[in-house]
């Protein structure tokens, strides 16, 4: 038997090795560097990294844009396993910038006095003497950094994968090691290891949907690629009952990824009980890696099936909407009620899913579902990082302050932080000028253009009632008196104040000069098959 | 000078002069950010003469810009002004150095600096003269609801002690208000490209001009209507969805309450003549008889409360109820002399319900309270502030010399041609609008002097002279409206023929607008 090795094209997929080897490295670091020495070795490292794999983005992007007489927009590597395309290389861009600032945000050492957010020995039971003594030595866990680019590397795959395996393995890189981070809060740590716990258990058992969903798609199709699947969609060979099976679990163990309901009840516990700093990363990033492997599932493997699946997206979409919306009226805490409002925007982008139609039907010029979907999880990423960080600087002497009582009098404190905060929220609600606002046009233009009219009426009403929860945050920070002796607000190191300016800024450019970007977008948005 | 980005300028220098009033700093001088302010505002004004004085009455659209803004979304920088557009900027200009003039000391004792509320009123100003200059729904809805944030910090800073409450109330039904239309604006979007597809360049546009040409077909015209609809009768505001108004004037500043009701509210009978009427013609005349109804609910039913009301803002705040519902009402029966009163009602009850907001507000201020049962006989310890507030109350009953009544005469002449009942409805507004007003000025100024009221200062220099202009222009216009008539009568020949209503046959000959013409 003939053995022919495979053909990997490792310059085309650079980005993901890239930040797995660093992700390596930092293993390593942790063995061999000395503890005082670790933290700012694994910092830069992570950072090189990141900044790497930008590097080899740009270089892939310089490369499709050479070969433009190539028939079509992309390459497939690694023997059709991985596609790099233009979503794909929008979705890297997007992550790699996220997981920059995410990896600020860890880093984040001022606001405990000089130590990082993360609990000082993890293996430490809360509460006993092992843990006083890690936190009177001041101990840190480093190995949040390269646990963070296991996290990137699978997420990169994601949005990239073309086969139901690797789609797989890369939701299972992406997800072990954020379970491990949700469990590594430095205060409230039974609130953070069960966060981390529910996470596991739930995401475990959305695995097992998800393996199951490819095993009857494999027994319809009789492969796991992409381009096959689409081929035996279209000649409607195999068992069409398995094809429905198939794919409804597939999109269970998706859309439990990006926390839309009825698969969302892991999305408040876990937000609130995890590290703000990881909440931000998770909310932002595995948001933009999931949706991007939603669409390339769902438009290149079973886009022909459109008619199948697209009576329970609907139901998906309006429910999730529904949920977010109206549960975030009730919510006490902010990092709570920022989770719900993360489900109603889950909601909000598979309106812009919806959006999809035939290629004949999209006249030249128009918005495209996919155009709008991927700028849509751009404006919520950026905003919403910037929100969490700044979550972690309204304080008091017990940590992070997330009572939403606390928080009554914030504008007089502190001016700026409430300001910037109540634009995020305004940002968020969608109210012009933001980014929030350019975003929901772009998805509901998507899906009424889909002639998805009811569920766009259903987004636009879930839309109001998500600005009075938004609004109330507003109301309590600068109308109503401090209780007690009030939050106050840390100053933070030049890090986080990076990541909320950064995402501040970005709130603003996309409100008034979306076009740029938009534009950039409509040339790229095309999955290669 | 033609190509002088003459409306541009008038945005920007309002929220150039707010940044800077905002930045100055808080203590050194007090006087300072209201001075420039004022300044500002003054400056703007003079602007906005220079650029009229260049308005050619019967040009159509003036003074265009028109620059690519976001083209995925079809959306422009647009700007332009016809007669009704050029008439609402007029208004934004004028009273806003009054409101500033007026509402001097109300920022002293807010929950912010008085630099924020002089910032934020020049903020709304710019962002209300972008509102009526916008040639782009899409640019159109962007301003509509930045407006709300001014509103929304002025209420909720400023105001009274509820004033928290009616701020998000105010916020609440504006911005759901504002969602509904968005999904019809999103619908515009993916209409104009199914008709624009098959062109050269390509895409959907959001220029009204362009919009206008498009037939959208029945079924589809008619929901796009009802979401701009919705939207434009919450702003308005029309019964049943206007009780954020009373509640709001209620609570916020008398100069609050002017730049909201004169100006703000006018964003949505504007928008009903802009939009609603020449881009749907066929779903308005279709929606007439709901909407006339509604209307001739809205002018009795304010006018009712009004009536019923004993806090002064409150009460102004459904007189506004009423008068809108004639301003709608002449939109709606959509013949000429409807269509010109309303548009000129529009500018006269922004004069009328200034002048009655800022004289209750100064003597509210010098009592301590808004009721009227706490008011008695304050025509003798200060003869000026009654004087004025009777010439204020009386333009807004319409009293005939006074500038409303050529309008709200306009408005109910047009609507007898459309239909003798509702005019007959409409017509008792009137009468109750005198009940109101007048049961107002005899319950607080005449009579008794109460001990409480007895010690009550007159009105100062600066009051007078803030008040001075809008008084006089409102007599001014009560004899002479043909210059402002001349402006707003083509732009009306325009909407009517784009509705492609005829006038009905027998008019009454010397109110039509030919007679104002000459």
């Amino acid at each position: 038997m003939k053995f022919t090795a495979p053909h990997i094209q490792y310059d085309l997929i650079s980005p993901i090795l890239i930040v797995l080897g660093v992700a390596v490295i930092g293993v390593l670091v942790e063995a061999a560097v000395p503890r005082a020495r670790r933290y700012w070795v694994q910092v830069v490292l992570a950072v090189v990294g990141i900044l790497g794999a930008l590097g080899g983005t740009v270089y892939v992007l310089d490369k499709i844009n050479a070969g433009s007489d190539h028939p079509k927009p992309g390459f497939l590597a690694a023997e059709g396993a991985i596609a790099v395309d233009g979503p794909t290389l929008f979705s890297w861009v997007l992550i790699l910038v996220l997981a920059l600032l995410g990896v600020l945000l860890f880093a984040e050492r001022q606001l405990e006095g000089g130590v990082t957010a993360f609990a000082g020995q993890a293996a430490a039971l809360p509460g006993t003497e092992a843990e006083r003594e890690a936190s009177a030595k001041g101990l840190e866990h480093t190995e949040v950094f390269p646990l963070l680019m296991f996290a990137v590397s699978g997420m990169l795959i994601f949005p990239a994968a073309n086969d139901l395996l690797t789609l797989f393995v890369a939701l299972e890189v992406l997800s072990l090691p954020l379970y491990l981070l949700c469990g590594l809060a430095r205060r409230r740590r039974l609130l953070s290891q069960e966060a981390a716990m529910k996470y596991f258990m739930l995401g475990a058992f959305s695995s097992g949907f998800f393996v199951y969903g490819i095993a009857l798609t494999y027994g319809y199709a009789g492969s796991m690629q992409f381009d096959k699947i689409a081929n035996a969609v279209s000649s409607s060979s195999g068992d069409h009952a398995l094809l429905l099976g198939g794919m409804g679990l597939l999109a269970v163990g998706l859309l439990f990824k990006v926390g839309a309901a009825p698969f969302h009840a892991w999305t408040p516990d876990v937000y609130q009980g995890a590290p703000t700093a990881v909440t931000g990363f998770m909310a932002a990033a595995t948001k933009v890696a999931a949706f991007g492997a939603l669409l390339r599932l769902f438009y290149v493997a079973f886009g022909g099936a459109r008619w199948d699946w697209q009576p329970m997206m609907w139901g998906v979409a309006i429910l999730t909407m529904v949920v977010g919306s109206v549960f975030a009226l009730t919510q006490t805490d902010v990092k709570r009620l920022l989770a719900y409002s993360s489900i109603a925007h889950a909601g909000f982008v598979l309106t812009g899913f919806l959006g999809a139609r035939s290629l004949a039907d999209i006249h030249a010029g128009d918005i495209t579902p996919v155009q709008a979907v991927l700028f849509y999880v751009t404006t919520y990423g950026l905003t919403t990082m910037a929100a969490f960080a700044i979550v972690t600087v309204v304080r008091d002497s017990g940590g992070e302050a997330t009572h939403l009582s606390r928080w009554a009098g914030l504008g007089k404190e502190s001016p700026l932080v409430a300001g910037i905060f109540a634009f995020l929220l305004l940002g968020m609600a969608g109210i012009p000028l933001t980014s929030g606002f350019t975003g929901k046009w772009a998805v509901f233009a998507a899906a009424l253009s889909a002639g998805a009219w009811p569920v766009v009426i259903v987004a636009v009403l879930m839309s109001a009632v998500a600005v009075y929860f938004y609004v109330r945050v507003i109301v309590v920070m600068f109308f109503a008196d401090p209780v007690g002796e009030g939050p106050t607000v840390a100053v933070p190191s030049v890090m986080t104040g990076a990541v909320i300016a950064v995402g501040a800024a970005a709130t603003l450019v996309l409100g008034v000069v979306p076009g740029p970007l938009l534009d950039a977008l409509g040339r790229i948005a095309q999955f290669i098959r | 000078m033609t190509d002088f980005p003459w409306l541009s300028v008038l945005i920007a220098v309002p929220i150039v002069g707010a940044i800077v009033v905002q930045a100055l700093p808080r203590r050194a001088n007090p006087a300072a950010p209201k001075q420039i302010a004022l300044g500002v505002s003054l400056l703007t004004l003079v602007l906005t003469l220079v650029m009229t004085s260049a308005y050619k009455t019967d040009g159509g659209m003036q003074f265009t810009e028109q620059h690519e803004w976001i083209k995925t979304f079809g959306a422009h920088y647009a700007l332009g002004v016809d007669g009704i557009g050029l008439s609402l900027v007029l208004l934004t200009v004028i009273l806003t150095p009054v409101v500033l003039l007026a509402s001097w000391n109300d920022g002293d004792n807010g929950r912010w600096s008085p630099n924020a509320f002089f910032a934020w009123m020049l903020a709304m100003e710019g962002l209300a003269v972008g509102v009526f200059a916008a040639t782009d729904v899409f640019l159109f809805y962007v301003l509509f609801e930045a407006t709300l944030i001014p509103i929304y910090f002025l209420v909720g800073g400023y105001g009274g002690p509820q004033r928290a409450r009616a701020a998000v109330k105010f916020l609440l039904f504006s911005l759901a208000g504002g969602l509904v239309m968005l999904a019809s604006v999103i619908g515009l979007y993916v209409e104009s490209a199914q008709h624009q597809g098959g062109r050269a360049d390509g895409g959907a546009t959001y220029l009204v001009s362009e919009l206008a040409k498009i037939d959208f077909g029945t079924d589809v015209g008619r929901w796009l209507f009802v979401g701009f609809f919705i939207a434009f009768a919450v702003k308005a505001p029309m019964f049943p969805v206007h009780t954020w108004l009373p509640d709001t004037t209620q609570n916020a500043t008398p100069g609050t309450s002017v730049l909201l009701v004169s100006v703000l509210d006018k964003i949505g009978t504007f928008g009903m003549v802009r939009f609603c009427l020449e881009l749907f013609p066929e779903a308005s005349k279709w929606a007439t008889p709901v909407v006339v109804t509604l209307a001739v609910i809205s002018i009795i039913y304010g006018a009712l409360m009004a009536i019923g009301s004993d806090n002064i803002p409150r009460l102004i705040g459904y007189t506004s109820v009423s008068h809108f519902g004639f301003i709608v009402l002449g939109i709606f029966v959509m013949n000429s002399q409807g269509l010109s009163g309303a548009n000129l009602y529009m500018f006269n009850h922004g004069l009328s319900t200034a002048a009655l907001f800022l004289v209750t507000g100064f003597l509210i201020s010098r009592r301590g309270s808004a009721l009227i049962s706490d008011f008695g006989g304050v025509e003798k310890v200060a003869p000026v502030l009654a004087g004025l507030f009777l010439v204020a109350g009386l333009s807004s009953l319409s009293l005939p010399g006074l500038s409303p009544f050529v309008s709200e005469f306009l408005v109910i002449v047009g609507t007898f041609s459309h239909s003798e009942v509702a005019a007959a409805f409409a017509v008792s507004g009137i009468v109750l609008a005198a009940i109101y007003i007048l049961l107002m000025y005899q319950r607080t100024m005449t009579g008794p002097t109460r001990a409480e009221v007895a010690g009550m200062r007159d009105l100062g220099t600066r009051e007078v002279v803030a008040l001075a202009p809008v008084l006089l222009l409102i007599l001014v216009l009560g004899f002479f409206p043909k210059p402002l008539l001349s402006v707003i009568n083509p732009s009306v020949d325009h909407t009517m023929s784009q509705v492609g209503k005829q006038d009905p046959a027998p008019t009454v000959a010397d109110k039509t607008p030919e007679g104002a013409h000459e």
